[in-house]
């Protein structure tokens, strides 16, 4: 590890996990949301020293084996991934969401999501696919 | 066959789900950026930070020096030619002796390690003698000449009709300002030095034109330059040129070894061509009733640097500069230029988002001036089938526009603001109050082509498989067409389920193994990779009909095939018993119509092989005072001919939605003497959640006699339209007194309150 890491690049040239993204590396995308000890991070602002003997749960850590977690499986149907390079980032945003509150209203879902830009989607369909998942999991 | 319903689960029609979007949501599809070799070094790029500058001299021995850093390449080390470009090669892969826009590739460093890499490349001298620079596109042809031949880079005359004496007489200047595509997937690749050549592993749109300038620049064959296209995070017009692909070519062939590159995102900012600006002068003439009766236009595009597709986007914006209006005279002259800011290209729209933004405005300001509601005078004006447009050719197909603007104009309007600062302009910076605001209402209403136009012949390619597999027929598409994010991978998968009723279907890599797709733009991947799959799955189909009926003893005109089987009156074989003899395995080349080149003089001819037409309404909340903007609706109508996917559809039409937002009130790569400053998502704003407001899509599904399955390419429309009906809706709020000089966009918040204070 050289002085200065982020845990992005700890985890995606280091670790082989490359599902967190990094399209900015500024904290300005959110691509790269990682969950820290339990709290959504972007992992490009987090010096890779600073996790040391931190639990951290990436988007390769959110399915249960073969079966996709229902907010995966929410982003498949609703038509929420085009290039799907926010969509690690904004898996991870969401799941935090539903794990805070069951039944996000329009306007708690546009705030919980302001920090994960996508650039195809105009985020009409990941709003449907956070409904269809917080639905399901009531 | 009728197309009306899907024959088979998840076929035409159907809002199938993607095949990669698994691996999407696992974090586990590989993006070129994610693209690894155990053995592979890094490469990074020494950049010109001088708009215009001779280049003196190039030393990396400093960088060499550095243990872990394997190479250093010049212009010197390009082994074949070292040009390239989309439509005129006369971009360097590296620069010779002179550097023409900031951020221009000098030097091609390789190291262990991307760090050490970069510090490589900061450890390169190089020695340059700055030039005066063009920045100002105004002065381009008055200049010294950056290129050979000088600075115009195309001038298209449009000349029809007689200008007639008008009643009423509207001019304008317009401005837009250039925008960045900003893809969030950054520029990378992975390039692997085989036997014969190279292996490229990279985010194109457009594989065969990479491979074919790609073996120019590196002195291969063809077939020695082999690419495959890796995960792609969006494009939007900014991956059709060359970017690391030439570089980490060179470097790895150098070293022997595997050489992976990846922009961060100022590089990006840098490293891809962005929108072209413009500025355009308009003059509308009209009857007291509101019929046109001429456009004059003049518009001037800066091209930047080197030309990548300045001439296809001129032609472009000289063709839709009247709109989708029924025009009997007009003179249009659309120019681009060099200049020494960074080069311009594709982005999504090409060329006919900024002329919308024109004529649109200029309909508003004629609407006022006629005293006539903006979207009667629309209606007045509106093509339709038979009608002709600037360019002489004649609107075949739907043309619906009357009926698109009418449906968003018909919509019932959002309830005012409320109370909440996250629904008001300035958002939670709670800056403003519900009381303090206006509302306004614009429109507008577009046109492009879909297709790529003026006697280019376009085509492309698919290969389908049939065998069996564990008793059960699968089919297996193969083309080089690439999947951008659009679902270009559902739809050919959607295709074949339709074409062969199979319900199994796998979809190759896109590589250069299989025939030229053509490109991933021009909202043509559909039509032209869709109309490839279709047609090699049609011959598949006969050559297992022919098998068939050799079996059965019948002729293959008495059979059909269904439900995995191949049926007769009198009996059934199975596709898996059919496939027992051999795989059936064909391949199509697909072809739209012929066009023809714009006369050179008159610019009149059919160039086009269809146009495409969408509607707009915008209603905003504005702080006059602070000139903030929230956008509160955004009502969007296109008729998409038939939606092979119809959540993909709506897909495209949200995310244009937004790109066009971003142009409207937030988006602009500013420049100062040629620089970038803002090259970052902190300071270059795209559309966040708090951004975008509620979209509304009505799509028609009107059919076209002329395409696979009747559809039409949907990707740019949505976005054509957005800013001048986003800018004609501010205007409408703050009023025609600060509406004049709302001339520009994107319109920011120092424009509006500028506006609102001066009038
Ligand atoms: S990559 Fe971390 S916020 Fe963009
Ligand atoms: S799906 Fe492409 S950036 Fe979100």
């Amino acid at each position: 590890m050289e002085a200065g890491e982020s845990l992005l690049f700890l985890l995606r040239e280091r670790v082989g996990l490359p599902g967190s993204k990094n399209a900015c590396e500024q904290g300005e995308c959110g691509s790269c949301t990682v969950y820290l000890d339990g709290t959504p991070v972007c992992a490009c602002l987090v010096a890779a020293g600073q996790a040391q003997g931190c639990e951290v749960v990436t988007v390769e850590g959110l399915a249960d084996g073969d079966e996709l977690h229902p907010v995966q499986e929410a982003f498949v149907e609703a038509g929420a991934v085009q290039c799907g390079f926010c969509t690690p980032g904004l898996l991870v945003a969401v799941h935090d969401l539903l794990a805070r509150c069951d039944d996000p209203d329009e306007p708690q879902i546009r705030e919980a999501l302001a920090g994960n830009l996508c650039r195809c989607t105009g985020y009409e369909k990941i709003f449907d696919a956070v409904r269809l998942a917080a639905g399901r999991s009531r | 066959m009728t197309m009306t319903q899907p024959l088979t689960a998840d076929g035409v029609g159907a809002s199938a789900r993607r095949p990669d979007a698994d691996a999407k949501v696992r974090g586990d599809f590989a993006y070129s950026s994610d693209l690894w070799h155990d053995a592979m070094a890094w490469g990074a790029t020494v950049r010109s930070p001088h708009p215009h500058a001779r280049v003196v001299s190039v030393d990396a021995s400093a960088a060499l020096a550095l243990p872990g850093v394997h190479a250093g390449l010049t212009a010197a080390d390009v082994p074949g030619v070292n040009r390239y470009g989309l439509e005129k090669r006369d971009q360097p892969v590296l620069a010779e002796d002179v550097v023409r826009y900031v951020g221009e590739p000098v030097a091609v460093v390789a190291a262990d390690t991307p760090e050490l890499a970069r510090r490589a490349a900061g450890l390169v001298e190089v020695a340059y003698e700055p030039l005066p620079a063009l920045t100002d596109p105004e002065r381009a042809l008055e200049s010294p000449a950056l290129h050979e031949g000088g600075n115009l880079v195309r001038h298209l005359r449009i000349r029809r009709g007689a200008l007639a004496r008008a009643d009423v007489v509207v001019t304008g200047e317009y401005e837009v300002g250039m925008q960045d595509q900003a893809f969030l997937g950054p520029e990378s690749c992975l390039a692997v030095p085989a036997e014969e050549g190279v292996e490229l592993y990279c985010s194109t749109q457009w594989l065969h034109i990479d491979q074919d300038q790609l073996a120019g620049c590196l002195a291969l064959p063809k077939e020695h330059v082999r690419l495959t296209l890796s995960g792609v995070g969006g494009a939007f017009g900014g991956r059709e040129d060359l970017s690391v692909q030439a570089h980490a070519c060179l470097l790895a062939l150098r070293l022997g070894r595997p050489v992976k590159m990846s922009y961060g995102r100022e590089e990006s900012f840098a490293g891809h061509v962005h929108r072209h600006p413009a500025r355009m002068r308009y003059e509308h003439g009209a009857t007291r009733d509101g019929r046109l009766l001429y456009v004059k236009a003049d518009i001037l595009l800066d091209g930047g640097a080197y030309a990548s597709t300045s001439a296809a986007v001129t032609g472009n914006a000289a063709c839709f500069a009247t709109g989708p209006y029924e025009v009997p005279a007009v003179e249009i002259d659309c120019r681009s230029v060099y200049t020494n800011n960074p080069p311009a290209g594709a982005m999504r729209g090409f060329g006919a988002v900024q002329v919308c933004f024109g004529h649109e405005s200029q309909m508003d300001k004629l609407a006022a001036a006629l005293g006539m509601d903006p979207v009667e005078l629309r209606l007045r004006n509106a093509v339709s089938t038979g009608s002709t447009m600037a360019t002489g050719q004649r609107v075949e197909g739907p043309a619906p526009v009357a009926e698109l603007l009418r449906r968003v104009a018909d919509r019932p309007l959002p309830p005012p603001a409320a109370d909440d600062p996250r629904l008001l302009p300035g958002g939670t910076s709670n800056s403003t109050r519900a009381d303090r605001l206006v509302r306004g209402v614009g429109y507008g209403l577009s046109v492009k082509n879909i297709c790529k136009s003026a006697g280019y012949d376009d085509y492309g390619t698919a290969r389908v498989r049939l065998f069996a597999h564990e008793g059960e027929a699968v089919a297996e598409v193969h083309t080089a067409a690439a999947e951008v994010g659009q679902g270009l991978v559902t739809v050919q998968a959607q295709i074949a389920r339709t074409e062969l009723e199979v319900a199994r279907v796998t979809i190759l890599p896109a590589d250069t193994e299989v025939g030229d797709a053509g490109t991933s733009s021009a909202s043509r991947q559909t039509w032209m990779s869709g109309g490839a799959v279709r047609a090699a799955c049609l011959a598949v189909r006969a050559r297992l009909l022919e098998r068939a009926a050799a079996l059965l003893g019948e002729p293959a005109g008495a059979l059909t095939i269904g439900g995995g089987a191949v049926t007769s009156s009198a009996r059934s074989i199975t596709l898996a018993e059919l496939l027992a003899e051999g795989d059936v395995d064909e391949t199509a080349v697909f072809r739209h119509r012929f066009t023809e080149a714009l006369d050179p003089e008159t610019g009149q001819g059919d160039a086009h092989v269809a146009y495409a037409f969408a509607a707009h309404r915008a209603v905003v909340d504005v702080d006059p005072e602070l000139g903030s903007v929230r956008v509160v609706e955004i009502a969007c109508a296109q008729d998409v001919g038939r939606a092979i996917n119809p959540v993909a559809v709506e897909g495209q039409m949200h995310g244009g939605i937004a790109q066009g937002l971003g142009l409207a009130v937030m988006e602009e790569i500013r420049l100062r003497d040629g620089r970038i400053l803002n090259p970052s998502f902190t300071d270059y704003l795209i559309p966040t959640t708090m951004d975008m407001p509620p979209t509304v899509l009505d799509i028609l599904e009107l059919p076209r006699p002329d395409s696979p399955y009747g559809l039409t390419g949907v990707g740019e429309p949505p976005l054509l339209s957005a800013p001048a009906a986003i800018a004609a809706a501010i205007r409408d709020a703050v009023g025609p007194a600060a509406a004049a000089a709302l001339d520009r966009i994107p319109m920011t918040p120092e424009a509006v309150a500028t506006a609102v204070l001066d009038a």
